[in-house]
């Protein structure tokens, strides 16, 4: 919020501001390094709900740490090189301070430890994703792609709310640690790991929820690079390797984890092949290396972890880094398109030489950090303790040669010389400026760091360790090595540079190859159709049950109320104990006034007559609440009645005077019929609730609550009112204590209702407006013109008399 | 005492309040309403108080103090119309709402900070300088929350629906 507040006056420097918050993670992370691999974790307790079993849990364990570090590390970069990037702009701090909103999210989903409030921030992150992808909010294709984006990760996000729910209730609790370490099983399990799997894979873009990454790409190149390859996507590896050690052997973790997993892995890669924009060559190649992620994590084995571990930490560094360098050449040449760009390589020899270590990392060539990952998946994989791993062995191998192909793809393509010259016939970048050493410096360090990790990998060993333990591998102690003698895994590692290479040499001929292959039906129609046929479904459902006539919905309203709690109440059968038909005199007065302007009511031909017999006999029911000793039930009803009348008259402006006559006679009887029953219906209930008062049907009715004295709950209320909320008024302890959840809903809810009833009323006289005159002329248009003023005639006592029924129940 | 110009003439029965060609429907043309309305509007709204503050021990509490409140601004804007209503009340009544419901999930929030469960309410004590000890609860702190939206809820349902429509021109 600073953030967005100084931005203003700070230009795009806001963003140096903002990458302090980093800074800073980094530092805690790195004091808080030394002293985990002490503590092992530290948590952080609030209880929240504890009724739903919510709590405010945070815990940094060594795993989280890693993640922290990532987030923190990347983040540093990103902001510093931000701040190069873009443009003045109004919406610069606004960027900003998304991608700092961004930045928390994603510390507080890596550290906390209730499942339900890693949910939250989990859907956080899907939010800040949807806002800065869609930065450009002038282009269609931007908003698109970020609506895109927030429906797959979203719809992925609901599934994994019900899957974490039933884990939760299997399990007994929903800490993340205790589920973990004791984890339930049977069918539900299954179904819920099977629904939180659904989430880790939309959120981490894997086939076949796969096609929103490329399309987010619409994004400014520095939040691509931060949340669309080294934070965000990753939400959902997390997720996996968080779960693996507890449900790894699941068959349904199986299909799902190592099926989609392999599927990215090489769909992803075969994808990068084919592209020409530079930034969708590392689009899809993220999401081929978060398929080899996610096959790594979801495998359970401790090598295969360790693996994942390091592949973690350097994908990060090198797809940030040429995340980066993407945005530079683009920033210079304003195109990404490896056809046309030319001779950069010659132009900027540090900008490229940084690009090529980290697209040798990616590629997996020794000496960087990237082969050190890749060995290790590769032994992990021979281990044959490792699921399918023959099978997937073979993946990552092909996997890994389209990854050295669209390696050298991207490093060709962006700082070679031109092929075939752009779409247009033009080649671009021999005379492009020089980026500012400050802006290139992002990219340059993180492609370095690829090459120190790889040459000294043991920095990064306590780091591994303890996020290994942490996950509950090993004892923490880890020494990555870069040679680690001749062995099967530095042989196929060779093999899959030679086939990279093969396949790069041949790109012409692949390319051909590609194009001649039947084309699959792309996920990215997949998902147009479905949002299609979505909104279509919606809006037949729409016009069937909202059939804009207002007595219709009184009519289900009214009903639902009096069939849906019929079951229990014939369960219940009579009232053991009939209450007093009269207390005293004064209560038979009060009634035959209610009957009598109650019928006055119903029997009224003009509206405005109808109002002032209802309010009469309104403040008649205020005498019944009197004589019975309820001043606040009496106090809230004379309030509500007079302001309803208010309200009505104001309402009954818009209305014909007189009720529309009708001649038919169904139209005369079946409301009142309905009436009668409701009537009916309301009357049992009450007798039989305030009969049986010890069982729940207690919820009844307001005159109930208060006119009978052999409540138990109300007897319980009553005794712990003044001990516990020192208060003598026990209706509003109630409200205010031993029920203010409830009135915490109820003061929402109003609030909702009362923006509703402003918007309506707005919308009904905005339109005859833009319409011209012609009041109802326009015929379908009419449906939601004129009646709009009339729905009030129905809402606005509607919060009022909730009000005094709650009041009095508690 | 009101400010606004009375036009003659306008003495209407109920029918003309119900389907009115008056932009300003509600005017009434009695100087005697207007003086009267004044002069209990303050009377009002201190009962309102009263009833806020008193809620936990005697009848009242939130939502009633506020819909006494409400009903103070009704009979202004009875007596004077959406100008009156404006002239009485000078925030907005969405500001209401949202300091309302502010104040009531603010102090859900405090007590869960102080390591309560929420909306575990503590018991608060103050010596007062010329009242003396003052004993009440942090739940009036959530009642006052309730007092803001109801108000809030009640003016802003009264502007809406009270606001010239089409039918009035």
């Amino acid at each position: 919020m600073v953030v967005a507040l100084v931005g203003r006056h700070l230009g795009t420097r806001v963003f140096w501001l903002a990458g302090v918050a980093p800074l800073v993670t980094v530092v805690y992370a790195a004091f808080a390094g030394v002293r985990l691999r002490d503590d092992g974790a530290w948590t952080e307790a609030y209880s929240w709900v504890p009724e739903l079993g919510l709590a405010i849990d945070f815990r940094l364990d060594q795993f989280s740490l890693l993640l922290v570090v990532l987030v923190g590390v990347i983040g540093v970069f990103v902001f510093g090189y931000a701040a190069s990037y873009f443009h003045e702009g109004p919406e610069v701090p606004r960027t900003a301070a998304v991608l700092l909103a961004f930045a928390g999210s994603m510390l507080g989903l890596v550290m906390s430890d209730n499942v339900l409030l890693m949910f939250g921030f989990w859907e956080l992150t899907s939010i800040t994703s949807f806002l800065l992808v869609g930065t450009n909010d002038e282009m269609p294709s931007a908003r698109s792609a970020a609506l895109h984006a927030l429906l797959v990760t979203g719809g992925g996000g609901l599934a994994m709310l019900g899957g974490l729910v039933l884990i939760g209730q299997a399990a007994g609790t929903y800490s993340l640690s205790e589920i973990v370490a004791a984890p339930p099983s049977g069918t539900t399990v299954s179904v819920g790991v099977g629904l939180v799997l659904l989430g880790a894979l939309t959120k981490s873009a894997q086939v076949p929820f796969h096609s929103w990454l490329p399309g987010a790409m619409a994004a400014p190149t520095p939040i691509s690079a931060y949340l669309h390859s080294a934070t965000m996507v990753k939400a959902g590896v997390f997720l996996v390797a968080r779960f693996s050690p507890a449900f790894a052997t699941l068959g349904v973790w199986r299909w799902m984890v190592l099926g989609a997993g392999t599927a990215s892995l090489l769909l992803g890669g075969y994808r990068a092949l084919r592209q020409h924009d530079i930034k969708l060559v590392l689009a899809y190649g993220t999401i081929s290396q978060l398929g080899l992620l996610m096959i790594l994590f979801g495998a359970g084995t401790e090598e295969t972890a360790l693996a994942g571990c390091v592949l973690l930490l350097a994908h990060a560094a090198f797809k940030a880094s040429l995340f980066l360098t993407v945005g530079i050449v683009d920033h210079q040449t304003h195109t990404r398109d490896l056809r046309s760009l030319s001779g950069l390589g010659r132009r900027w020899p540090i900008v490229a030489g940084a690009a090529a270590l980290a697209a040798a990392s990616m590629a997996g060539i020794p000496p960087l950090f990237g082969f050190i990952a890749k060995e290790y998946a590769l032994k992990g994989y021979l281990e044959p303790n490792a699921p399918a791993h023959i099978a997937i062995l073979t993946a990552i191998v092909v996997g890994s040669m389209f990854t050295v192909a669209y390696s050298a793809r991207f490093l060709w393509g962006a700082f070679g010389p031109a092929e075939d010259h752009g779409p247009d016939g033009t080649t671009v970048g021999a005379d492009a400026a020089h980026p500012s050493a400050l802006f290139a410096g992002a990219p340059v360090v993180l492609g370095v760091i690829g090459l120190v990790l790889g040459v000294a990998p043991m920095l990064a060993d306590p780091l591994v360790g303890g996020g290994l333990e942490a996950l509950g591998y090993g004892d923490g102690s880890v020494s990555l090595h870069l040679w680690s003698g001749f062995n099967a895994a530095l042989g196929l590692s060779a093999l899959v540079i030679a086939g990279g290479a093969v396949l790069f040499l041949a790109r012409r001929r692949v390319e051909r190859v590609q194009e001649a292959m039947p084309h699959v039906p792309s996920a990215l129609l997949v998902y147009e159709r479905s949002l299609a046929g979505l909104l279509q479904g919606s809006g037949r459902l729409t016009a069937i049950t909202q059939s804009g006539s207002l007595p219709v919905y009184l009519a289900v309203i009214v009903l639902t109320a009096v069939v849906a709690p019929l079951v229990p109440l014939l369960s219940v059968g009579g009232p053991e104990v009939w209450p007093s038909w009269v207390d005293s005199p004064l209560q038979v007065v009060l009634a035959v006034i209610v009957v009598v302007t109650a019928l006055s009511a119903a029997f009224a031909h003009r509206r405005f007559v109808a109002v002032l017999f209802l309010g009469a006999a309104g403040y008649a029911v205020v005498g019944l609440f009197l004589v019975q000793g309820a001043p606040d039930l009496a106090l809230t009803q004379v309030l509500v009645e007079t302001l309803s009348i208010v309200a009505f008259v104001l309402v009954l402006r818009h209305l014909p005077e007189r009720f529309a006559p009708t001649r038919v006679p169904l139209r005369r009887v079946l409301p009142a019929a309905m009436g009668v029953l409701v009537a009916a219906f309301v009357f049992v209930f009450l007798i039989t609730a305030s009969g049986v008062r010890d069982t729940d049907l207690t919820a009844g009715g307001a005159s109930a609550a208060s006119s009978a004295g052999d409540a138990t709950l109300s007897e319980e209320f009553l005794a712990r009112a003044e001990v516990e909320a020192n208060g003598r008024n026990v209706v509003n302890v109630v409200l205010v204590d031993f029920r203010g959840f409830d009135t915490m809903g109820e003061i929402t809810v109003i609030v909702v209702a009362a923006l509703g009833i402003v918007a309506l009323v707005a919308a009904g006289r905005r339109r005859p407006d833009g319409t011209g005159d012609g009041e109802g002329g326009d015929g379908d248009d009419d449906g939601l013109s004129h009646p709009v003023p009339v729905d009030q005639s129905v809402d606005v006592p509607e919060p009022g008399s909730a009000k005094v029924e709650s009041g009095g129940v508690g | 005492m009101s400010h606004e110009p009375t036009e003659p003439g306008t003495e209407a029965d109920h029918d003309d309040l119900v389907i009115s060609d008056d932009p300003r429907p509600m005017r009434p043309s009695s100087p005697i309403l207007d003086v009267v309305i004044r002069a209990e509007f303050q009377v009002l709204l201190v009962v309102s108080l009263y009833l806020l503050f008193a809620g936990h021990n005697q009848p009242g509490g939130g939502f009633i103090g506020g819909l006494v409140a409400a009903a103070a601004f009704t009979t202004r804007y009875v007596a004077g119309g959406a100008a009156e209503l404006r002239r009485s009340l000078r925030v907005p009544s969405s500001v209401l709402l949202g300091v309302g419901l502010l104040v009531a999930v603010g102090t859900a929030l405090v007590l869960l900070a102080d390591g309560g469960a929420f909306l575990e309410h503590r018991l608060l004590k103050a010596t007062l300088p010329v009242i003396g000890e003052v004993k009440t609860t942090t739940a009036l702190f959530f009642d006052i929350g309730v007092f803001l939206v109801v108000v809030g809820v009640i003016v802003s349902i009264l502007e809406a629906l009270g606001a010239p429509t089409e039918d009035d021109r």
